[in-house]
């Protein structure tokens, strides 16, 4: 498990697995992709970072406890689907601003969807870690 | 009771206020109505409730549910009055209040309701109100057992009651009871409608052979045996049969159940009666002389049938409570209720004797007494009637044996010499002696005065019959049958009474037959399903599942049978190698997993089935779907072999050998299943929900991606709902690892 | 393909219920994996099977192109797969649990709340 190479590889792979999970976010109301996959993918860079250098070591990458991580994202994705009340629509209707549309393009397209799908990838993202981490650490 | 009596707050407190004054205000309101009742409307309201299921809050407000409704309410509010006294000072009084306003409501719900589906949830509450009156003194075995055994005949009975209801919902197209038209009579479902809803009805009112639980609800506080079980809430049964009269009575059958089983019950528990030593429990037989008797009148159906049942039914509902509200006094003043021993009361108690006196002599029909009157219509009714010697015959012992009753309750223990008590007697304070005083009073004020009766009873006698019938009441007019018979009565009655003692003892000696046999059953039933828990709850968990797995065997299996699903193999052409591939990944992983005594072996199966699985969604154009499958393939392999280095391997010394029976049902339910998605996949799909996804994904939601767009924006509502559950699912999960981790194993 | 799909799932359905029914938790969890498989594929297939069409809107366009694979499914699918996926790992933890607590895997002799010989 602690082979150098490994080890080396993992910092490369785990930076490119979590700009990859980001990226499929992103890109997932429009192509194949979205919180549960980016969510998944972003868990696994984690999980091998996990493997190469132990838990202890991806938790502290991690920065946050994974369970917090899965909390505030359901509180993410739930005020998300709040906003939806504010113009009077029913509840988790979604809420968009194109900023910057001009005729023929529609600029940057902001929508509480997005930040409802950042919360499944943060949820699912933290689910996964609170599970893998606590099963390697009693381990 | 030793607690009662002990009250040092006025009336009960805000309680008991409550108490008297809810009714008392209802009965007021309600009289409101009786002058346009008198005249013959019906008034009727609609509310709806479950509009879905045809259900609403129609009120029918008649000649019979305006009677009813006085009765329930005015006796209520004495009811009440008298109980702040006697049960004033109980640790639980409260309690008592609200389970007695409880039953008040579903009582008057009861007698109100036109919807025959609200009738029954207020059948119901009444039912369980009960139950918990009954069980009201839960410390003794007594009770809990009486209450339970009151709850099990009537709910079961009620349940019957129900099916009745949805039969006469088919039958007549709606549950209103004054939209059903005509009698049912001819109708195909007649017979089962009938047998269901007098099930109901002879339950609740304790015909024979129900009749055993209204006995033993004695172990109720008095209070409750006056007003639940005798005055209004056994009366249930029969308001069901008469408010059913004009759309279940007239045939053959309706008459001889109800006149045989009524005069039976009338007969059996007024000889019954005679038997008992406890004066409350003479008084529960007669109060099942009088339901009987109001059975099988109703059963006559005659229009002076209907009429003599509709008087008697507010003659018995003034003195039987009376003499329950008498008998808590007794009760209370001098610490016994046996017969045997109570004698020259009178002197210490004169306002006690006063009701009781009043009472009795309406209940053993004597002029100028509402009971005389009552009696006399029973016996011209009874002349008239088709089976005249059965009918005649039956009120006519029952009738002397109430002569009888009425003296051994109400006169023998207040004259004489005073016998030794357990507590020196004493009247009742003026709580407890309003209402008995004031019932007595109404028998007399009713004889006297035959004619002020029949407001109610003229209209509620039509409400009956379904039609409008001649009523003239009246104490005295002739001498004919009637008036000599009942002149025969008081003569053998009074018989009865001198020997009543003889009688007793002569009577002792038959065993008690019904309430032994509901023990033996109830021992049956624990038997049973101790034998039954012992079967199927073995404590073992694949046993749960196998029998878990073989009802859905049985389910799945009557649906294809009935279906008669008979698969199709269709030609397999244009197969690709990919296809075969899925295939064979799938299979063999799948019998891989189920046959292999290695984990490592088992992980690796489940593996190739998930990636088989992928491949499949990969093929038919959910790609997404494809890319969740095989992250979470990953992800559960990491899983697996991490726990794998703490778990044990598959031990295999005891899984070597095939199980048969665990293996045919896992091959019938799979043939099952394939057969199943097989026909599902041949029927036409509905497909306007994706279209409405596809038509408005883009202009819309703004997203191109369809699946992503139901997702989080159309269901976004449901995904949260699953995000929720994915979230516990790991803190569950990191709870169980580390907040129940032993300091140190 | 309907067909062998259909078979594929009964294979599963199968294979699962005679893990389930074993006397070793693991292989109850082993069956409980295949059959939340089977579910999803079953689900899967009831919506229609469409090969090689993804439910995706080509850019600019306001409708998905002609036979395109139903998305219902596939949503549901999707959600069931994760869903799935926590269930596993939260029964995986309880059997680990289990295990450490009781010492065996069996459940037979996995007895704490229905003792052979009490009530």
């Amino acid at each position: 498990m602690t082979s150098l190479i490994v080890r080396a590889a993992t910092r490369l792979l785990v930076g490119l697995l979590l700009m990859f999970s980001i990226w499929m976010l992103l890109r997932g109301h429009n192509d194949p992709g979205g919180g549960f996959i980016g969510g998944l993918i972003g868990a696994t860079g984690f999980i091998l970072y996990a493997i190469a250098h132990g838990s202890k070591a991806a938790r502290e990458a991690l920065r946050l406890d994974p369970q917090t991580i899965a909390v505030s994202g359901l509180a993410v994705a739930f005020l998300a689907g709040l906003a939806g009340l504010i113009p009077g629509d029913a509840i988790f209707t979604g809420q968009w601003l194109f900023l910057g549309a001009t005729e023929g393009d529609k600029g940057l397209p902001l929508s509480t969807i997005l930040v409802f799908d950042l919360g499944v990838y943060l949820v699912v993202l933290g689910a996964v870690l609170t599970l893998v981490f606590a099963l390697e650490e009693e381990i | 009771m030793a607690d009662h009596g002990s009250n040092s707050r006025v009336l009960g407190g805000p309680a008991g206020w409550i108490s008297i004054l809810l009714p008392l205000s209802l009965f007021l309101w309600f009289l409101q109505f009786l002058p346009a009742i008198a005249a013959g409307e019906v008034l009727v309201w609609q509310i709806d409730w479950v509009p879905s299921l045809g259900v609403s809050l129609g009120i029918l407000l008649d000649g019979l549910s305006l009677t009813f409704a006085l009765l329930i309410t005015g006796i209520g509010a004495l009811v009440t009055l008298f109980s702040s006294s006697y049960l004033g000072g109980h640790i639980h009084y409260t309690r008592f209040v609200i389970y007695l306003l409880a039953f008040m409501t579903g009582m008057l719900g009861l007698v109100l309701s036109d919807n025959l589906l609200a009738l029954f949830v207020f059948w119901e509450v009444t039912t369980v109100s009960s139950y918990l009156l009954i069980g009201f003194d839960a410390d003794l075995a007594k009770a809990r057992r009486d209450a339970l055994q009151a709850l099990l005949v009537t709910g079961i009975g009620g349940l019957a009651f129900l099916a009745g209801i949805v039969l006469i919902g088919i039958a007549s197209g709606g549950f209103s009871i004054a939209a059903i038209e005509g009698s049912l009579a001819d109708h195909p479902l007649y017979l089962p409608i009938f047998l269901l809803v007098v099930a109901g009805a002879f339950t609740k009112s304790a015909q024979v052979p129900f009749h055993f639980w209204l006995p033993n609800a004695m172990s109720a506080p008095t209070p409750v045996s006056a007003y639940l079980h005798s005055a209004t809430m056994v009366k249930g049964g029969v308001y069901l049969l008469a408010r059913l009269n004009p759309s279940l009575g007239g045939t053959d059958i309706w008459f001889w159940t109800l006149v045989v089983f009524g005069g039976v019950t009338a007969v059996f528990a007024s000889v019954l009666a005679i038997r008992q030593t406890d004066i409350k429990q003479v008084l529960a037989y007669t109060t099942l002389m009088a339901l009987g008797t109001l059975v099988m009148f109703i059963g006559v159906g005659s229009d002076y049938a209907i009429e003599a049942a509709m008087a008697f039914l507010m003659v018995h509902s003034f003195y039987k409570a009376a003499l329950f509200l008498m008998i808590g006094i007794v009760d209370h003043g001098t610490g016994t209720r046996d017969a045997t021993v109570l004698r020259g009361l009178g002197r210490a108690m004169p306002f006690t004797m006063l009701a009781a006196v009043l009472a009795a002599l309406s209940m053993a029909g004597l002029p100028p007494m509402f009971g005389f009157v009552g009696k006399e219509f029973l016996y011209k009714a009874a002349l008239g009637a088709p089976a005249m010697l059965w009918v005649t015959g039956c009120i006519f012992v029952a009738s002397a044996l109430m002569f009888a009753a009425g003296g051994i309750v109400a006169f023998r223990p207040f004259t004489g010499n005073l016998a030794k008590t357990p507590v020196t007697p004493h009247d009742g304070p003026w709580p407890m002696l309003v209402g008995p005083i004031l019932l007595g009073l109404f028998g007399l004020a009713f004889g006297l005065m035959p004619d002020w009766a029949e407001p109610l009873v003229r209209p509620s006698t039509a409400a009956v019959l379904g039609r409008d019938a001649e009523v003239d009441l009246y104490l005295f007019k002739e001498v004919n049958a009637a008036f000599l018979l009942s002149l025969a009565t008081f003569a053998v009655g009074f018989v009865i009474y001198l020997i009543h003692p003889l009688l007793r003892v002569g009577l002792a000696r038959v065993p008690p037959l019904f309430d032994p046999g509901w023990n033996r059953g109830m021992d049956g039933v624990a038997a049973g399903t101790h034998g039954l828990t012992a079967l199927i709850q073995t404590g073992r968990l694949r046993r749960y599942i196998f029998v878990t797995f073989m009802t859905l065997a049985f389910a799945l299996g009557a649906a294809i049978w009935r279906a008669d699903l008979t698969p199709e193999i269709p030609a397999l052409e244009d197969l690709r190698v990919k296809h075969w591939a899925v295939l064979i990944f799938i299979l063999a992983g799948a019998l891989l997993t189920a046959f292999t005594n290695s984990r490592m072996t088992a992980v690796a199966a489940l593996g190739v089935v998930g990636i088989g699985v992928a491949l499949v969604f990969i093929i038919f154009g959910a790609p997404d779907v494809a890319i969740t499958q095989l992250l979470v393939e990953v992800l559960q392999v990491v899983l697996v072999a991490v726990a794998m280095l703490k778990l044990p391997n598959l031990n295999p010394e005891y899984i070597r050998t095939i199980r048969g029976w665990d293996l045919a049902l896992a091959v019938t339910l799979g043939v099952m299943t394939t057969v199943i998605l097989l026909a599902v996949m041949t029927v036409p799909l509905d497909l306007r929900l994706t279209e409405f996804f596809e038509v408005t994904s883009v202009p819309e939601a703004f997203g191109r991606n369809i699946v992503n767009v139901i997702l989080v924006d159309f269901r976004a509502l449901d995904t949260f709902g699953e995000i929720a559950v994915i979230a516990v699912a790991g803190l569950g999960a990191y709870a169980l690892l580390r907040g129940t981790r032993r300091p140190n194993p | 393909m309907e067909f062998l799909i259909a078979l594929m799932v009964g294979a599963l359905v199968a294979a699962a219920v005679y893990l389930m029914l074993a006397r070793n938790v693991l292989r109850f969890l082993f069956g409980l994996l295949l059959i939340s498989n089977a579910a999803n594929l079953l689900i899967f297939a009831s919506g229609g099977l469409t090969p090689e069409s993804p439910p995706l809107i080509p850019e600019g366009a306001k409708l998905p192109p002609e036979g395109v694979a139903n998305a219902l499914p596939q949503a549901l699918v999707l959600t069931a797969i994760v869903i799935g996926f926590g269930l596993f790992a939260f029964a995986l933890v309880l059997i680990y649990r289990g295990y450490q607590t009781m010492g065996t895997l069996d459940s037979d002799e996995m007895r704490l709340a229905e003792p052979e010989d009490g009530h």
